[in-house]
């Protein structure tokens, strides 16, 4: 072994040695993360049930779940309360509130700035059940802060509007991750660009416009990908709503919770677990294209 | 720019941070307030001071047991993610192992698109088929297997950033490569270690989905799963409890994200989250 070998490490770790460190990590990323991908292409052609003939003898059914799916009123629904969920919480919400907060601190170094980040960090670090029940605990119809500041006694929050409650718990609770990916961005602003778009008179829109927008696009469009794949995959508000009432709520992952582990149709679920794995898969490509030659990073 | 411009700009910021803090604040009032309440309802009020709550939380049996649960499957899990993270990061930063930095992003792309949601109905088969239905070692291999690519990803950077001086003149006194990495590489990215144990240990303590699959017996639930089923099973929700815990299944969380972000500054791409 010749120092000049690029195969070996400063430290004598040789080709073999190193698959061996590798490998454990390896197997078991293959065991409970590339393997059940692949699986669920082939469960979700069968007919595979949690109980009954179906369980113990599945048949492949070919394409039968999917035209199933695209026919069946309740799939059409829940993906359309998707879009909803995702646009409404993530795109809008979590994106504008972000922003804006991003904005109106930056520069601002105090209590005040301290306070109002803590708060929204803290609403996204705590566990999912608990921020679950602080929200039920929020809209409860005969009992909740909401209604008792509201004075609004009885308004059924979570049975009357389950989509927007959720919606507007989503904001909530992600915020946090556009406000600090916004602020890092507003960084790579030169104070000295506002400063003369501003004594040219420019409006703060116009600001926004031509001088900040320009410079954090690409980090507008890393996070916009990001929330958009993480609220389109998140199984919080089930704690919350469980895609109730009449499933009014029912969001895609409540609705695979619903029909294969609740409903016992495995392979039917599957089918529809395909599909969230193709739209991740494209937003998981689009965030690769923009981050290519990039050195940055964000970790879920 | 007129004064009068400036005043408006100063009230509307104002206006705008006095809401924000409000939205983000109500809903953690009850938080607050309801643990300490010797009467809770379920309304968010000034308590009447007691610590009585947290008395009788320690009595419950499922409450402690599923603390115990909890604290397993993270320190299980943070301890398999940082010890097979760390093999690998080592070998992938010092060894060039032909398509490296494909297999990296492919791993992370592979991470992010396989979420729980995606793959909970393969997950349940998986674990049925391999008897790891109401096991701890089941949902801590599952979600070890989740957080891993990411856990490499950040340990990598980590590595590639110390000097492989000392390793060579360790290999000159005749060290074996576990040793260098154990005696000389380990210390030296002993932060990134703590952040990734950190990490993974408040992913696990918070999820919800992956316990709840995969655990049908109570007696093995995590403190997340027994929070949901303390609210949603059995008549009236005991609100004493329900608070006392949500607060105490809380803290370990906030405690890990103040000291991480204290002693190793937030690093943004190795976010503590999810």
């Amino acid at each position: 072994m010749s120092r000049a070998d690029p195969a070996v490490s400063p430290a004598g770790l040789g080709r073999r040695r190193a698959v061996g460190f590798m490998l454990p990590a390896l197997v078991l990323i293959g065991v409970f993360l590339v393997f059940p991908a692949l699986w669920t292409i082939y469960l979700g052609l069968t007919d595979y049930r949690l109980t009954g003939l179906a369980a113990a003898d599945p048949h492949v059914v070919g394409a039968a779940n999917f035209t199933e799916a695209l026919g069946d009123d309740r799939f059409r629904s829940s993906l359309w309360l998707t879009v909803q969920y995702v646009l409404g919480s993530a795109v809008v919400g979590q994106a504008v509130l972000g922003f804006a907060l991003a904005w109106t601190l930056r520069n601002r170094p105090g209590p005040v700035k301290r306070i109002t980040e803590g708060l929204v960090l803290l609403a996204w670090i705590l566990p999912s059940s608990v921020v679950a029940f602080l929200w039920i605990a929020l809209l409860d119809r005969d009992e909740g802060t909401l209604n008792a500041i509201l004075h609004t006694p009885g308004t059924a929050w979570l049975l009357d509007h389950p989509m927007s409650s959720i919606i507007v718990f989503n904001v909530w609770r992600g915020t946090a991750f556009s406000m600090m990916l916004y602020g890092a961005a507003l960084e790579n602003v030169p104070p000295s660009h506002l400063e003369t778009a501003r004594l040219a008179g420019a409006s703060t829109v116009q600001q926004l416009r031509d001088v900040v927008l320009p410079r954090i696009r690409g980090h507008v469009l890393t996070n916009l990908l990001l929330i958009s794949l993480w609220t389109f995959n998140d199984f919080t508000a089930f704690q919350i709503t469980a895609g109730g009432p009449e499933g009014r709520s029912e969001i895609l992952p409540m609705y695979i919770y619903n029909v294969a582990l609740s409903g016992g149709r495995l392979g039917f679920g599957a089918a529809i677990s395909f599909l969230v794995l193709l739209i991740n898969l494209v937003f998981a490509f689009a965030y690769l294209r923009i981050l290519r030659g990039r050195r940055e990073v964000v970790v879920p | 720019m007129t004064d009068a411009r400036r005043a408006v700009g100063v009230i509307m910021r104002a206006t705008f941070l006095a809401a924000v803090l409000g939205f983000f604040s109500l809903p953690l009032l009850w938080l607050a307030s309801a643990p300490f309440d010797a009467h809770p309802t379920i309304t968010a009020s000034v308590p009447s001071l007691t610590l009585a709550n947290f008395r009788s939380l320690l009595d419950n049996p499922y409450v402690l047991s599923s603390l115990r649960n909890s604290v397993i499957q993270a320190a299980a899990s943070a301890a398999l993610v940082v010890v097979l993270a760390a093999l690998a990061a080592y070998a992938l930063s010092r060894v060039r192992v032909p398509g490296r930095d494909a297999l990296l992003y492919v791993l992370l792309l592979l991470s992010s698109v396989v979420t729980g949601t995606a793959a909970m109905v393969p997950l349940f088969e998986l674990a049925t088929r391999l008897n790891l239905i109401d096991t701890h070692l089941g949902v801590v291999l599952t979600l070890s297997g989740g957080l891993l690519p990411a856990a490499i990803f950040i340990l990598k950077d980590f590595m590639d950033a110390t000097p492989t001086s000392y390793e060579e003149s360790a290999r000159v006194f005749g060290a074996s490569p576990l040793q260098i990495l154990g005696h000389i590489v380990i210390p030296l990215v002993r932060p990134g270690l703590a952040t990734i144990a950190v990490w993974a240990v408040a992913n696990v303590w918070g999820s919800f989905l992956q316990p709840f699959i995969l655990l049908r017996d109570p007696d093995k639930a995590p403190g997340s799963v027994i929070l949901y089923t303390l609210y949603t099973e059995g008549g009236s929700p005991r609100l004493d409890l329900i608070s006392t815990f949500s607060l105490l299944y809380s803290l370990p969380v906030v405690v890990m994200y103040v000291f991480v972000s204290r002693r190793y500054g937030f690093r943004f791409h190795g976010g503590i989250k999810r």
